[in-house]
């Protein structure tokens, strides 16, 4: 067992919320989580977190859909090349719709698993650690610190007017 | 919007989650009927199975008749689902906040119908899957040169990114739904479907960027589609198909259609659901500015085939245009045109706009006429083509008429499903258009 210790703090207010985590950077406390009902321009300056790496996932995956595109029409063609009217056996503009409609769906689809991999296998929070009222109208401000830390974080949360503090694991 | 105001988080979710309560009689009421159209027209594609296409109207030369009409019609009710949930997404139109998740959920069951009438139109349904390019003993490939494969390539992504679009857009409120409902059955597949969504900023995050580049692949998706399903005929050189114009005209006639079918299905829900402080009648307004919109430019696509089909000085082409408007058919063409351009006049005054009864009738018409805007295209141009010894009639028998009202029953059955499984309003993003609270204005 680890001397961590996750603390939580609920909020009826998305200022008071943004002054807590404010404060507890100030305080040193950086392995944070915010909770809240819907997605926050504030929440997310306020947490700085580094840009999401979704966009890397769609991009690889928009490029293997081209690539498919452009192998399953090119190869295909050429396997059992039947020729038309003297047309040309690879002939791009009409494969260019197959290899666009490729690239959307892969891209799509990657982006999916870019999601799946980033949110949710990450595990952000223990299921003690979460409270049903966050897809209600509370925020919630999720502080992992080591056991000496839990006052401290404590005294914050207070300070700022939480109206529920819960302890994980004492 | 001044309407929600009364409006808080709290209550967003009571209002929205309600609507999945238990299953009323006006609901079965609805219901029962709408699962014996889906069986009677089960029963006719048996019927057409055992019996083969002859039971089908079609005769020479219109081998296209209702089956592919109500393809490209059900495509193109996809079609608005997406503009509203994807384009006005990235246009940032908070109009679109209350009505997407319903016309998002309305694209997906029209895709899924859709689907089904190229299959329902085949001889040997069974064989479908020749049109996917997979290693078969023959060692052949699909034909990568013809719209059909384009369609298949089109429509098959729309329905898989359209799917997902509305599934990934509902994580956070399927959430939501988890964490109110009591009982094992519903509490375990809530928490399936919500994949553990906790609404911590880290998931945000991410979920906020994967939904922009969902919005972005769509947005280009959708004008695609309807692209290639118009290149089903325009690639075909045949008067009345063969022209460069069937792409746009078809994307916005689809808009068009779709937004018909938005109000038709939104305005009992919001009536029947007490929904009237989320779905206002300023999104109404703004949906109806857009079928001015696209009204507009299906009644100019009109004249401007017209115009095209004379000046061409080809006597085929305006031999298909004198023959749409004063043949056989003539009557449907005129139906098309009094539906789709006329009907819509008075939505240029903004009391228009805000009727929700005159609306709903509104909607119905255009639908019809959308109906019949495909109806005329194929069928009216198949029946006279190039040579006058090959010109014929086609009626729909009875058998395409039964899967016609069955498609209608297939889709009204999903979405009356929709309704009682599912949050059919966007619960996160109605709480984005509210007010945040704040301590300081507390004190």
């Amino acid at each position: 067992m680890s001397d961590k210790q996750g603390v939580l703090g609920i909020f009826s207010y998305l200022d008071a919320t943004l002054e807590t985590v404010r404060k507890l950077k100030d305080a040193g406390f950086n392995n944070l989580r915010v909770f809240s009902p819907f997605p926050s321009h504030e929440i997310e300056e306020v947490m700085d977190e580094p840009e999401s790496i979704v966009r890397f996932f769609t991009l690889g995956g928009a490029m293997l859909g081209v690539a498919c595109g452009v192998g399953f029409t090119v190869l295909m063609s050429t396997d059992w090349p039947i020729s038309v009217s003297a047309k040309p056996i690879v002939s791009l503009p009409p494969f260019m719709i197959i290899i666009f409609e490729l690239t959307i769906l892969m891209g799509a689809l990657a982006t999916l698993l870019g999601l799946l991999v980033n949110s949710r296998l990450r595990r952000n929070a223990p299921k003690s650690m979460y409270d049903t009222r966050f897809s209600v109208d509370k925020f919630g401000v999720m502080i992992t610190c080591s056991k000496d830390g839990v006052k401290d974080v404590e005294e914050i949360l207070n300070s700022q007017g939480a109206e529920e503090i819960k302890i994980d694991g004492v | 919007m001044s309407e929600q105001n009364t409006l808080t988080y709290a209550r967003v979710n009571d209002d929205i989650i309600r609507m999945l309560d238990k299953p009323t009689f006006k609901w079965w009421a609805l219901f029962l009927p709408t699962l014996f159209f889906v069986g009677f027209g089960l029963f006719c594609f048996i019927y057409q199975v055992y019996s083969g296409l002859g039971v089908a109207g079609y005769r020479h030369p219109v081998f296209w008749g209702v089956y592919i009409t109500d393809f490209v019609f059900w495509v193109g009710i996809a079609h608005s689902g997406t503009l509203i949930s994807a384009i006005l997404y990235l246009f940032r139109a908070n109009f679109r906040m209350s009505i997407y998740r319903i016309a998002e959920a309305m694209t997906v069951f029209a895709v899924l119908t859709a689907g089904l009438f190229p299959i329902i139109h085949l001889g040997r349904p069974w064989n479908f899957y020749w049109l996917f390019p997979y290693p078969n003993q023959r060692e052949l490939w699909v034909n990568f040169k013809s719209p059909l494969v384009w369609d298949v390539f089109a429509v098959s992504t729309y329905l898989t990114v359209s799917a997902l679009f509305f599934f990934i857009g509902m994580i956070p409120d399927i959430a939501a739904v988890r964490d109110r409902v009591t009982g094992a059955p519903r509490k375990i597949i809530y928490s399936i479907l919500s994949l553990g969504w906790k609404g911590s900023n880290w998931e945000w995050l991410h979920y906020t960027r994967a939904y922009l580049f969902f919005a972005a692949f769509a947005t280009p998706l959708v004008l695609s589609v309807h692209s290639v399903v118009s290149w089903d005929f325009a690639m075909s050189n045949l008067p009345g198909w063969h022209t460069t114009i069937f792409a746009p005209y078809f994307v916005a006639g689809a808009i068009f259609s779709g937004l018909g079918m938005v109000i038709m299905l939104t305005v009992p829900i919001r009536k029947i659901f007490h929904l009237e402080d989320y779905i206002t009648l300023d999104n109404y307004d703004g949906m109806a500015k857009l079928l001015i919109l696209t009204s507009g430019i299906i009644g100019y696509a009109y004249g401007a085939e017209f115009f095209m089909a004379w000046y061409s000085g080809n006597p085929a082409e305006w031999g298909q245009y004198y023959y749409r408007i004063t043949g056989e058919y003539a009557i449907f063409y005129w139906i098309m045109i009094v539906c789709n351009v006329v009907i819509p006049i008075p939505l240029w005054f903004k009391s228009v706009r805000r009727n929700l009864k005159i609306l709903f009738i509104m909607s119905i018409f255009i639908n019809i006429g959308m109906w019949f805007e495909r109806f005329n295209i194929i069928v009216i141009s198949l029946s006279h083509g190039f040579d006058p010894a090959a010109w014929g009639i086609y009626k729909p028998s009875w058998v395409e008429v039964g899967i016609t009202v069955g498609s209608f029953a297939w889709f009204l059955m999903f979405f009356l499903l929709f309704l009682k499984t599912l949050p059919a309003v966007s619960i996160a993003e109605m709480k984005e258009i509210l007010p945040v609270p704040k301590k300081e204005a507390q004190t």
